[in-house]
């Protein structure tokens, strides 16, 4: 690794190398930025999935689409405004718990977020348009209006994955003599070597996630015998992006693995627990590494791992040895990294074979499966895929430490100034208010889906459905009592008031 | 080039002023329209109001935070350290607001209603003042590069009357906003209500403003200066302009262009500050050129400032008057096919 290693791990850095509010601070990120990844999947590809089906409707006359489209933009809109305020914690939490890293750094890496600064407000845009547009604009209009929607929405994860691809492999600078950056070059910095395999292994997980746990709100109802054309269509459509996405995931992990296997040496030695530098690597699945460098426990397969990173059991792979005790992650942290991508890989395999099952049906009958096990596990699947994308983080951002930007800065050096005791408090603060906002929005959800049951089950109560009523026709909602409108003569036509 | 960018932070400083603050304006109306039937009507406003804009409004601030940070890297890490304890309030207030008033349309439930309201009003309130007292922290000259957090910094007269000042603020553009809104909405009698509280508001603004004169000319003394001579004297003789054609339009009742002057009042008052703190950022320690990132990084940002104009400036035109033409409106249960589930009751 570069010289500037060395120069980092000079004595003073060691003794203040970990302050106390460190760990407070690493919990806090870690716990914002679980929570709001969450939603992210939504934000991304929900708009994608909502428009398919809203295609569907439109293209062929399709009742029941619209009315699927229709029920996930009311999902939507609550989501929204959830993935919001919880990314507006994670800015602010740059500030708040990072300072360091940013008042060094934040010229080189920041100009990310700046792209990610204006896809926020088209995507913002776009979707208050298309949540609001379905009333009063023509139905093509409105699904055209709709249509740049996912693009924003990838916009913006380009914006937040090349600030994070930085961090994991940073360039476009050199540094001066007092070790800071100099040199800026913005487009090195945003093309970092992790950007390309990072962002589109992140995209396609987003729309395999959306995919399955939409798909799975279905499968449960299917499963709970309620087989009409509405659950077959809000499953169906659903599952099969994701079942398509699977296996071009399962390749894209792959490749992922083996840059990470390039250009962050250590982290890779992290994942697959190598303890010393060596060919014919045995790959461990799960497993602990203990701190003399022996792993308990795990499946161990012989030469695997130097034959997955270089395709040949001669391949050497570096250990992690190869670097001082306190430029690597802790063996406990190593352990960490290693479970969650164990953990990533596991699924992410079991999900192609999920994926075989529903495309040989497909095949052989023009049919989904009969089997209840097959639904058992599309039920499963979509929360199986947010967990899978929990532990992806995991083993990116566990497997970088004891560095916030690899080999240059480490966590210990940009964290606040600000003492542990308020960082705590915060904590216990942030981790209430995110219990109760996330649980009342998950009830929020589940009382939604109650009164659509209710309805769908007593199909006269409702009314009949808007669009043989009037398509996309003023029907407002009415104001509540008092005051008509009325009187206003000189009230300007239309709102310019 | 520093200084263009720091003109296009307070531009952005001033956007989120006007659009954000008329939203928190918005939910400090909510705080005070009374009990569930009394404030149904207001409140049934705000709603539709704010509904379809709001998201867009906040990310002004996430622009304000990535030009601080990729533009001066050190002010912000500054601004940060020494301000944390209002900043981390702010974005909790901010995290409950959002949430309780994206949570409160969809119940229909009474008692979960008034829970989710009363977490949006209250964090309208607060969050807006801990906004401004970190402004007034700035504007104080208490941050310096490497300033610890402390109470000082933000608990302090020029930021107590910031805080105050930015609550008003907020309280008359939600109130000229809403007022021009019930118009919209065709509900007469909501119009004169929101006209009475915009003056309130503008007439809280003038004393709180009075009261701060003599408060502020030790306490925040470079910027107190720059507020009474040159370009920072004429903003705010312009924005005092701004707010007095306000109040005349909604004293004659004639609402065209009341919401236009309203806004120049308030995104005049930033500018003027801004004029007030030249050339520093954090007066009177840091100035523009000290702070200023790495030249070829605010060379792109200028770039992603002109295509932030060039792409989302027709997107937001296109929203707002989608919105003030009555284009916009929320699913209702008829377009969703609800029906009330057992416990509902509204
Ligand atoms: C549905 C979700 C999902 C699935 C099925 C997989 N992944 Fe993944 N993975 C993610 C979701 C994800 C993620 C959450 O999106 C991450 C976190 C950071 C990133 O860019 O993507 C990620 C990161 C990530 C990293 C770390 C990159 C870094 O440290 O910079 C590796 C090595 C892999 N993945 C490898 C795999 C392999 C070999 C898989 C085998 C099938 C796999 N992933 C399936
Ligand atoms: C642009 C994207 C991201 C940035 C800039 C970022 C930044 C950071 C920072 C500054 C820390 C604290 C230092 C550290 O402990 O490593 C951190 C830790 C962490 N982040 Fe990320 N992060 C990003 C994406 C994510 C996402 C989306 C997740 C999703 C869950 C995530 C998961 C974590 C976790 C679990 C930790 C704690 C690591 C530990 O405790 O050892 N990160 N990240
Ligand atoms: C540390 C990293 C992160 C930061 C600072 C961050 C910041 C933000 C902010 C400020 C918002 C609200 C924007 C608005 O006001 O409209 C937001 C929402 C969003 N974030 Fe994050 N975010 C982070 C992690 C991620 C990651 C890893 C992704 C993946 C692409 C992501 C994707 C999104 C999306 C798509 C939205 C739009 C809201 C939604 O659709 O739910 N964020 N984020």
């Amino acid at each position: 690794m570069p010289p500037t290693v060395a120069l980092l791990a000079s004595p003073p850095a060691l003794l203040a190398s970990t302050p106390a509010q460190l760990l407070p601070a690493r919990e806090m990120m870690a716990f914002t930025l679980a929570s709001h990844i969450l939603l992210v999947p939504f934000g991304v590809a929900l708009p994608a999935l909502t428009l398919l089906m809203h295609y569907r409707g439109l293209r062929r006359g399709d009742v029941v689409a619209l009315k699927l489209a229709r029920r996930w933009s009311a999902v939507m809109a609550v989501q929204f405004a959830i993935g919001v305020v919880t990314g507006t914690v994670l800015s602010f939490e740059f500030g708040l718990l990072w300072p360091g890293m940013m008042g060094r750094w934040g010229d080189v890496f920041g100009l990310g977020f700046g792209v990610e600064a204006w896809a926020f407000f088209l995507e913002a845009v776009l979707i208050a348009i298309y949540l609001y547009g379905w009333r009063r604009l023509k139905p093509w209009t409105h699904f055209w209006l709709g249509l740049p929607l996912p693009l924003a929405a990838l916009m913006g994860a380009f914006g937040i994955i090349a600030a994070n691809s930085w961090m994991n492999t940073p360039q476009g600078f050199t540094l001066d003599a007092a070790g800071n950056p100099t040199d800026v070059t913005v487009r090195q910095a945003v093309f970092t070597p992790m950007f390309g395999p990072e962002y589109w292994h992140f995209a396609v997980a987003m729309f395999l996630t959306a995919g399955y746990v939409v798909a799975g709100v279905y499968a449960v109802g299917w499963l709970r015998g309620r087989r009409d054309r509405y659950h077959r269509l809000g499953f169906a459509l659903p599952f099969t992006v994701a079942a398509i996405l699977t296996p071009v995931q399962f390749f894209l992990g792959d490749s992922i693995a083996r840059s990470v296997f390039h250009k962050q040496p250590i982290k890779f030695a992290a994942l697959e627990i190598v303890w010393n530098t060596d060919t014919h690597v045995p790959e461990y699945l799960f497993g602990r590494l203990n701190s003399d460098g022996t792993i308990s426990g795990g499946l161990k397969i012989p030469q695997l791992d130097s034959i997955l990173a270089g395709f040949k059991p001669s391949t050497q792979v570096t250990g992690l040895t190869s670097v001082a005790a306190d430029d690597r992650p802790t063996t406990t942290q190593a352990t960490i990294a290693h479970w969650a991508f164990d953990l990533m890989a596991t699924i992410g395999s079991l999900l192609i074979l999920l994926a075989l099952w529903y495309a040989w049906c497909w095949l052989r009958h023009r049919d989904l499966p009969r089997s209840r096990w097959f639904f058992r596990c599309a039920a499963i699947a979509g929360v199986a895929c947010l967990f899978t994308v929990e532990c992806g983080w995991i083993s990116t951002e566990v497997g970088r430490q004891p560095w916030i930007v690899y080999f240059n800065m480490r966590v210990s050096e940009a964290v606040t100034t600000t003492g542990s005791g308020s960082l705590w408090a915060m904590l216990g603060v942030v981790v209430a208010v995110y219990v109760a906002v996330f649980g009342a929005f998950l009830a929020v959800l589940l009382k939604m889906r109650t009164r659509w049951r209710l309805a769908d089950a007593a199909p006269d109560a409702a009314g009949p459905p808007p669009e043989l009523d009037t398509p996309y026709g003023p029907r407002g909602e009415p104001l509540p009592t008092a005051a008509a409108p009325g009187a206003g003569g000189e009230r300007p036509s239309g709102g310019d008031s | 080039m520093a200084d263009l960018i720091a003109w296009v932070l307070v531009l952005a400083v001033a956007a989120y002023a006007c659009a954000g603050g008329t939203d928190y304006g918005a939910g400090f109306w909510d705080l005070l329209a009374g009990g569930a039937e009394r404030g149904k009507r207001p409140r049934w406003l705000i709603d539709h109001a704010m509904g379809p804009v709001w998201e867009v409004n906040n990310v002004w601030l996430i622009f304000v935070l990535v030009l601080m940070w990729t533009g001066f890297p050190a002010m912000f890490q500054a601004v940060f350290e020494a301000l944390w304890l209002p900043l981390a309030l702010a974005a909790i207030g901010m995290v409950l607001r959002g949430a309780g008033f994206g949570l409160r349309k969809p119940t229909r439930r009474l008692a979960q209603r008034r829970l989710y309201g009363a977490v949006f009003a209250v964090s309208s309130l607060l969050t807006p003042f801990f906004l401004g007292a970190v402004l007034g922290g700035i504007a104080s000259g208490r941050v310096e590069v490497g300033t610890t957090a402390s109470a000082d910094a933000w608990a302090n007269p020029t930021s107590v009357l910031t805080g105050l000042l930015t609550i008003g603020a907020v309280a008359f553009l939600g109130a000229v906003f809403l007022c021009c809104d019930a118009r919209r909405f065709g509900a007469d009698d909501l119009v004169g209500y929101f006209r009475l509280r915009a003056l309130l508001a503008l007439a809280a603004i003038v004393v709180v403003a009075l009261i701060g004169l003599p408060v502020t000319h030790g306490d925040a003394h470079y910027v107190w200066h720059g507020l009474t001579r040159g370009l920072g004297l004429l903003f705010v003789l312009l924005a005092l302009a701004s707010g007095a054609v306000t109040a005349v339009l909604l004293l004659r009742r004639s609402y065209r262009w009341c919401r236009y002057t309203a806004v120049a009042g308030v995104g005049l008052t930033v500018f003027a500050w801004g004029f007030a703190q030249r050339p520093y950022l954090l007066p009177t320690s840091l100035t523009v050129a000290q702070a200023a990132g790495a030249s070829a990084t605010l060379g792109w940002l200028v770039i992603v400032t002109l295509v932030a104009i060039v792409l989302v400036g027709p997107a937001l035109v296109l929203l707002y008057w989608m919105d003030t033409h009555g284009e916009l409106e929320s699913l209702t249960d008829a377009d969703t096919g609800a029906a009330p589930a057992p416990g509902d009751n509204l």
